[in-house]
């Protein structure tokens, strides 16, 4: 098995005519959980849609390696049951289908030609997410995220990731617009999410997440560009100065 | 009043008296004059009241332009000399089965729909196997005094009842194709129900064996009579494939007081066809009326199932769906007529456009003067597929009373690529997460159909999706 599941080798990225990553060299290693920060507009959201294949963010240079194999050509569907999963920062509604009927249908694309789901055992992947992120399983009969606060649409991504179990989850800014009961809600879900086998890129602008979970390595973004990396202090650092100090010495540079 | 419970027809109407001893021997060609109407009366042995009222209503077919509001350019294409205005089943029976198109048999085989029904459904016989199902359903029914039977024996067995109302509820003369529909109909089913009595399972026309059930000038008259109930089902999810390119029906419902009928359709049309239908009802006082009605397919349909409320109390329900994929043009919505007061009435419609279809929702509630305390909701939801679709939203108002509540609501969306990327990202095809997305706009009304419709339905959003994408 190979010992790094993402890497990215000098990656651009586009909307439209804007370059927003300007040459991203990432390696994340299977089991650890990275955090990357930045201000806003420093292409956080970008970097993390262009990882899973949004069709409107287009890499015009460089390559994204999963598991050794470039995803470049791929669709989202490939990506994602090749193992990528994305916590999205706003996630879509989709009216008239149930939480419960979604996640059997994309638990069943992963079965494809192999042992069926059995409802039990759906029920139990269900329920033992459910409990661990304190959703109340109400919210499975609900349609998926139609008329969702801003709080349970988190909570619901969480939960598909949690069921889903993908070898990279990448976090986009799943911390923010949240209260502190509910961050560590989260919090607790990624940490159990936690293993030899799984990755994690931890996508925030804040620091406080990171009270709760623990990153292995910390990037720090600005302006489409990887400006500092570390160890967990680098995520203290920033709290007590802020980003103002990389900003600066970008614009020095 | 816009509601006459009388006969339109005049009963001493002499127009084409024929001799009715003289046998004829019925040879369908295709047109439409006075003689075809004579033949097919004198071919079912009709009184001469609805002989009469085929005759006069033929004339009004001929004088009654074509709705100057409709898609005229598709409602143009209909050639009246080129069609068949009455086939019996011997005819009907003459088609083979490899006369079916190859992609109806092949939506057949994916949707697993048996061997006898297919033949059934393919207009290539108009009899299958389940005779035993039919008769069986029927004797439930006799026991309850219930009358359900095609619409040619129920004016032979029960005259006195379809002379009383038919044509009160559609006159001929309220469209075109109500006029058309009068002077050729053939099948369709009649149901009575007598007061009180609850019909306890749905009533299905596909179950109803007849050899002039599929008919394309089908007519249908249900009356409740009050306190009962009777949910009646019409169609398939199948696709109803018929040669010929015209079908238009007219349906009339009576709900008198207290009673509640449900009818429910689904029709899958083969893309030739043109489906200009008129269906209403009178809803008499405390009745409910609900029309759950779904189109697929077809060239051009045209259908506003509409609730006349006489009564106080009244309530009337419409939830319809449409769904037109290139070349098609669903026109489709409703009409609520509040003429009493304390009426209420809910239209919900869902329509779904792709790849250059085209959907259409045109609706009128009127209010009429010293109607108060009526209510009315009407929401409509266009859900485009891509930019070559269209959907265009035509509600009217006529409120002349005061005290009422009248909302109205309409959303146009399209399947956007964020939420189809979102679906995607969870591991679903593009066809896939397509499909839930349709299915998933569609389940208000999905989750109204038995089951068996609902899964077929499901199943046929998938295969239509596999058609659309990639």
């Amino acid at each position: 098995m190979a010992h790094t599941i993402l890497e990215t080798r000098d990656l651009h990225v586009s909307v439209g005519d804007t370059e927003i990553i300007r040459g991203i060299d990432l390696l994340i290693e299977r089991g650890t959980v990275h955090a990357l920060m930045g201000p806003n507009g420093s292409g956080k959201s970008t970097l993390s849609l262009a990882l899973m294949g949004h069709p409107k963010y287009v890499v015009t240079k460089g390559d994204i390696l999963f598991e050794g194999r470039s995803v470049r050509d791929m669709s989202p569907t490939d990506r994602s049951l090749a193992g990528m999963f994305l916590c999205f920062q706003y996630p879509s509604a989709v009216p008239g289908v149930s939480v419960a009927n979604f996640m059997r249908n994309t638990l069943m694309a992963r079965h494809k030609g192999a042992a069926p789901l059995t409802p039990a055992h759906f029920k139990k992947l269900l329920d033992d997410a459910t409990a661990k992120l304190h959703i109340d399983p109400t919210v499975l009969r609900r349609y998926v995220n139609d008329g969702f606060s801003g709080g349970e649409k988190k909570r619901l991504e969480m939960l598909q990731a949690l069921v889903l179990a993908p070898s990279l989850a990448i976090l986009d800014e799943t911390d923010s617009g949240l209260d502190i009961d509910a961050l560590r809600i989260i919090a607790e879900g990624i940490e159990a999410q936690r293993s030899p086998e799984r990755s994690i890129l931890l996508i925030t602008h804040y620091q406080r997440i990171l009270n709760y979970v623990r990153p292995d390595v910390v990037h720090v973004l600005v302006k489409g560009r990887i400006v500092k990396e570390g160890g967990p202090e680098l995520a203290k650092e920033l709290e007590a100065q802020g980003y103002d100090p990389l900003i600066k010495d970008l614009v020095e540079a | 009043m816009a509601v006459k419970q009388e006969m339109l027809v005049d009963k001493d109407y002499k127009y084409g008296f024929r001799d009715e001893t003289q046998n004829y021997s019925f040879k369908s060609r295709k047109g439409i004059d006075h003689d075809i109407v004579e033949q097919i009366s004198v071919m079912k042995k009709e009184p001469k009241w609805m002989r009469d009222a085929r005759h006069r209503a033929l004339d009004i077919f001929f004088a009654k332009p074509m709705p100057p509001w409709a898609n005229l350019e598709l409602l143009g294409q209909i050639n009246f000399d080129d069609i068949f205005y009455y086939m019996r089943a011997s005819d009907v029976e003459g088609k083979t089965w490899e006369e079916v198109p190859e992609d109806i048999k092949r939506t057949f085989d994916r949707l697993g729909v048996p061997e006898a029904e297919r033949k059934f459904l393919g207009g290539v016989t108009a009899q299958y196997d389940s005779e035993v199902v039919y008769h069986s359903m029927r004797r439930d029914l006799e026991a309850q005094g219930v009358l359900f039977s095609d619409m040619d024996s129920g004016l032979r067995e029960h005259e006195d009842i379809v002379r009383k109302y038919f044509g009160t509820v559609i006159p001929a003369a309220d469209n075109k194709f109500s006029a058309l529909n009068t002077s050729v109909w053939s099948g369709g089913s009649f149901v009575w129900v007598p007061a009180g009595v609850h019909v306890s399972v749905p009533l299905q026309a596909y179950f109803r064996i007849n050899a002039e059930s599929m008919g394309q000038f089908e007519r249908t008259l249900i009356i409740a009579e009050p306190g009962s109930f009777v949910h009646y089902i019409e169609g398939c999810t199948a696709p109803t494939y018929s040669s010929n390119s015209l079908h238009s029906a007219v349906v009339e419902l009576v709900a008198m007081e207290g009673a509640h009928i449900r009818y429910t359709t689904i029709q899958n049309w083969y893309k030739n066809i043109f489906n200009l239908v008129t269906k209403r009802a009178v809803a008499h006082k405390n009745s409910h009326v609900e029309w759950v009605d779904g189109n697929l397919g077809s060239k051009l349909t045209m259908k506003y199932p509409s609730v006349y409320l006489v009564g106080e109390g009244a309530r009337g329900d419409v939830l319809s769906v449409a769904y037109a994929s290139a070349g098609m043009h669903q026109d489709a919505g409703s009409k609520m007529v509040h003429a009493a007061p304390n009426t209420t009435s809910l239209i919900t419609s869902k329509s779904v456009s792709k790849g250059g279809g085209r959907t259409t929702y045109r609706g009128l509630v009127k209010v009429y003067e010293g109607c108060d305390g009526v209510k009315s909701n009407v929401r409509c939801d266009a859900l485009l597929m891509d930019e070559d679709s269209r959907s265009d939203t035509y509600p009217t108002m006529e409120i002349d009373a005061k005290n009422v509540r009248i909302e109205h609501e309409a959303t146009v969306s399209k399947v956007g690529e964020e939420q189809l990327f979102y679906v995607m990202s969870r591991g679903l095809t593009e066809v896939e997460a397509t499909t839930m997305i349709v299915n998933g706009f569609f389940e208000p009304f999905v989750k109204e159909l038995p089951m068996e419709y609902a899964v077929e339905l499901n199943r046929l959003i998938a295969l239509e999706m596999e058609g659309s994408v990639g």
